[in-house]
């Protein structure tokens, strides 16, 4: 048994700065009256304890070689995971003695009396200060320990937490999709101790029973299988996810329709961004401006409540008029790509997406002007949308479902546009211009065409969005085009997976659907006021680990794990080995004699 | 045999270094040119003005009696001039397909609208691109085809790579190629065998070539006429024996002999 006291020691410290700053940032006081199992575990002592497990469980994970991980060792591990955990608890402890004795209320908000009695369990400072360092030494040896179980009891165990905690967290979903389940539930939202228990014991045994296993199984035979059966398979797969998708929101009660509404118009948001950057590697941070833009096309178009100057041109409030207005969208949302695109598009990498981003802001600051007040109404905005009537339906905010249908409508348009493109004359334009720029040029590309081309593509799929969103809010205004949104539709694209449509898809429903957007709750509402704080974690936590995304697109994995995919295809024997071989060779008598004619 | 290329008088300044001065340069149909010179004496900006890469300072650039002063890289790969380079720059993530099909770019025209309805004519076209792409690479033998066809060009050796630079030049549908170093780093086998495909790129697909190398060997068996510059201007000009045994040259690339010096 050797310790690395050094790791420890680091990774101590940073379990201790986590835990310190997730209880300053207020998180563990705010979430404890959301119950998970009632009485007894709170989301707010959840927010904390996580952090000694995981980095517990870091400990017994060593690196072998770079991409290869094993997992052994014994005794030691345990040890070291529980020394992590002390440090942390340690740390806590520290905080409940600091807080308890001087007041830094005034820079820290949550330095308060309230976190001394969440921290010591209401039992006096005490009792605080000594079960901290036990409660982390437990967590981060059992983290430790876990790992070094056998897969038979490991599997079961992981899905009895994550089914508990799934069912805990999720409550307001699962009982909107499935009203007699209700009874699982406690008043305050947790689950009942009962029905934790069951729970727990139903998905161990579902695991231990070998449910995995099976649908492991299946996906690995779908991976597998070629020509006509794949085909097959795929269109079986793609109808079985529409039929879902169709079926979903008639059996859901309205939050999750609402919630499916909002993934489905920040997926269309992300399908448009993922060709400018995904396909076309332009990093775009403004592409919120034609969110705005077809918003605005439509509100002016379809509203008697816009600016006065626009009388001049009828209120496209009867039936259809929807449809005409977001075909006049697509037109200036395909304007305004050509007209920020034309003088942006020159230039390359890190000033492209500085001046896209100031494009972003001119765009919402001309909404919001008093210059154009005539026209858009500033900041009082604009008003009165009528919903999208297309005579046999109406689509409105109070009927979500009709929302969704519409956007999964589009959404099926836009991801046949991005397929259609992506394996096209253009696609491979701009995956040549996203790998080298002046080659793709010297090979006869107009790069100023095509990468404006991506511009205007994915300026007329955001335009399909913010038509929906006109009709959907029934209001628009400047401040639902913030910065914020760019920025977050950028992330949805990143951490699902970058130029990859499913990733894209992946993408949307876990940070829209269970983080919620800029100002649209999602599945987590309690941790809506820390959902910035998650996603920018998120973020850093996927590039560190899995810069490609969730569902990675092949060939952007193939750029960030180069070295790993050569020697992947070596030990395959896919590198030409005897070209190889005399290469060396070459290298040696190759390129130097160059005076062997001339003396 | 009709001037394709013409250049007089060319000069590019960088700050104070003339990198090229008053060059004069010309190139036949159906020629193939070697450049020589040693290292820093200006050849390939000579290839990066040519392809448009560098603007020059002064001077003309005739393409088939047209200027190519002003027009940007792809304006001239479009005109006909393709060109590989010195220190590989294939699409590495890319399949070796798509490398040469997406060098086709500027002879095709499938629109966003075309590609999007999948219409006839894009489809036709795609097929024309995907069957061009493979003739090109059979010109190699059987090295970039096959099960080659789909993997990342990054898999490949040093030697398939350069073969692959040509590929894509050939892809262009060029009538001058501009080949910067195409042997240096492969073996004496894989040279003389380039050799050959040099000679036939002009026989069979009528590709009129020049070609930077500093493997004499290679120059003197494939090139009409070699010329050498040295610090941005031409030394000496002609057939292979003449600039090879012309005193500037040698001294250009060996130094002067010790007790002529003072």
């Amino acid at each position: 048994m050797n310790l690395d006291m050094k790791l420890v020691a680091s990774r101590g410290g940073v379990t201790a700065l986590a835990l310190v700053f997730l209880a300053l940032a207020g998180m563990p006081v705010g979430l404890n009256p959301r119950m998970l199992i009632d009485p007894i575990f709170s989301l707010g002592y959840l927010s904390l304890l996580w952090i000694p497990l995981v980095m517990g469980g870091m400990m017994s994970q060593r690196v072998e070689l770079e991409g290869i991980e094993s997992e052994g060792g014994g005794v030691g591990e345990v040890v070291a995971g529980g020394l992590v955990g002390l440090f942390g608890g340690l740390g806590l402890s520290a905080l409940v003695l600091l807080v308890d004795n001087f007041d830094l209320r005034d820079p820290l908000v949550n330095w308060s009396p309230q976190l001394v009695e969440f921290l010591s369990f209401g039992r006096g400072i005490g009792f605080g200060l000594l079960l901290w360092p036990l409660i982390g030494a437990g967590l981060g040896a059992f983290g430790a320990a876990v790992r070094l179980l056998p897969s038979k009891v490991k599997k079961p165990l992981l899905a009895a937490t994550l089914t508990v905690l799934g069912f805990a967290i999720f409550e307001t979903f699962i009982v909107d999709v499935l009203e007699p389940l209700e009874n699982l539930y406690a008043n305050t939202g947790g689950l009942t101790v009962t029905a934790a228990i069951v729970l727990a014991v139903l998905s161990a045994g579902l695991s231990a029973a070998g449910a995995g296993r099976q649908v492991g199984k299946a996906r690995s035979s779908y991976q597998l299988s070629t020509g006509a059966a794949h085909t097959r398979q795929t269109a079986l797969l793609i109808g079985g996810s529409a039929a879902f998708l169709i079926i979903l929101p008639m059996i859901t009660g309205k939050i999750t329709q609402e919630l499916l509404a909002n993934i489905g118009i920040f997926l269309l948001l992300a399908l448009g961004l993922n060709i400018v950057v995904g396909l076309a590697g332009i990093l775009d941070l403004g592409y919120v401006a034609f969110f705005a833009v077809g918003g605005y096309t439509t509100a002016v178009l379809t509203s008697p409540n816009r600016g006065p100057n626009f009388d001049f041109l009828p209120v496209l409030d009867g039936r259809f008029g929807w449809l005409i207005a977001v075909g006049i969208s697509i037109l200036m949302a395909a304007l305004a790509g050509l007209f920020i695109g034309a003088p942006v598009i020159r230039m390359r990498g890190d000033y492209l997406a500085i001046v896209t981003l100031g494009f972003g802001e001119i765009i919402r600051l001309l909404f919001l002007s008093d210059w154009l007040n005539g026209w858009f109404n500033g900041a009082q905005g604009i008003t009165n949308i009528p919903p999208a009537d297309f005579g046999f339906a109406q689509v409105k905010g109070t009927d979500p479902r009709a929302v969704f249908y519409l956007v999964l409508v589009l959404a099926a348009i836009s991801i046949y546009v991005s397929w259609r493109l992506e394996n096209s004359r253009l696609g491979r334009a701009w995956m040549a211009i996203r790998e080298d720029e002046s080659v793709a040029e010297a090979m006869g590309i107009n790069t100023v065409n095509v990468k404006l081309m991506a511009f205007v593509v994915g300026a007329v799929l955001a335009s399909f969005a913010g038509s929906v969103f006109a009709a959907k809010v029934g209001s628009i205004f400047p401040t639902s085009f913030l910065i914020l949104v760019s920025i977050i539709i950028l992330v949805i694209v990143i951490v699902g997976g970058m130029g990859n449509i499913l990733g894209v898809i992946a993408g949307s429903v876990v940070l829209v659907g269970v983080l919620g957007g800029p100002k649209q709750p999602g599945l987590l509402q309690e941790f809506s006021e820390y959902k910035l704080l998650i996603y920018g974690a998120l973020l850093v936590w996927m590039m560190l680990k899995r810069p490609e995304g969730l569902i990675p697109n092949v060939r952007r994995s193939r750029e960030l794990h180069q070295e790993e995919f050569l020697q992947d295809a070596w030990l395959r024997g896919e590198v030409d080995r005897d070209e190889a071989a005399s290469e060396t060779e070459a290298a040696a008598n190759g390129p130097a004699p160059a005076t062997g004619g001339a003396s | 045999m009709s001037r394709l290329l013409d250049i007089n008088k060319l000069s590019v300044t960088f700050g104070g270094l003339h990198a090229l001065k008053d060059l004069d340069f010309h190139v036949d149909e159906g020629e193939i040119v070697g450049v020589i010179g040693p290292n820093g004496a200006g050849k390939t900006t000579f290839f990066n003005m040519i392809s448009g890469m560098v603007a020059p300072t002064s001077g003309e650039i005739n393409f088939e009696g047209q200027s190519l002063i002003g027009l940007d890289p792809n304006q001239v790969t479009q005109r006909g001039i393709a060109r590989t380079f010195q220190n590989v720059r294939l699409f590495a993530n890319m399949t070796i397909l798509e490398n040469v099909m997406v060098s086709q770019h500027c002879r095709t025209n499938a629109n966003v609208f075309k590609t999007l309805l999948n219409s006839t004519g894009f489809r036709s076209e795609e097929q024309e691109i995907r069957e061009r792409a493979i003739e090109i690479l059979g010109f190699f033998g059987s090295r970039l085809v096959g099960y080659r066809l789909d993997q990342p060009a990054s898999v490949l050796s040093y030697a398939n790579r350069r073969r692959l630079e040509i590929a894509r030049a050939m892809a262009t549908q060029p009538k001058l190629i501009l080949l910067d170093e195409p042997v240096a780093g492969m073996n004496p086998k894989e040279s003389a065998e380039l050799t050959g495909l040099i000679s036939l790129l002009r026989s069979e697909w009528g590709f009129t070539i020049v070609m930077i190398e500093h493997d004499m060997g290679v120059v003197r068996n494939v090139s009409d006429r070699v010329v050498c510059l040295d610090h941005g201007e031409t030394l000496a000009q002609g057939s292979f024996e003449e600039v090879s045994t012309n005193p500037e040259v040698i001294e250009a690339y060996l130094g002067r002999p010790l007790e002529k010096r003072s």
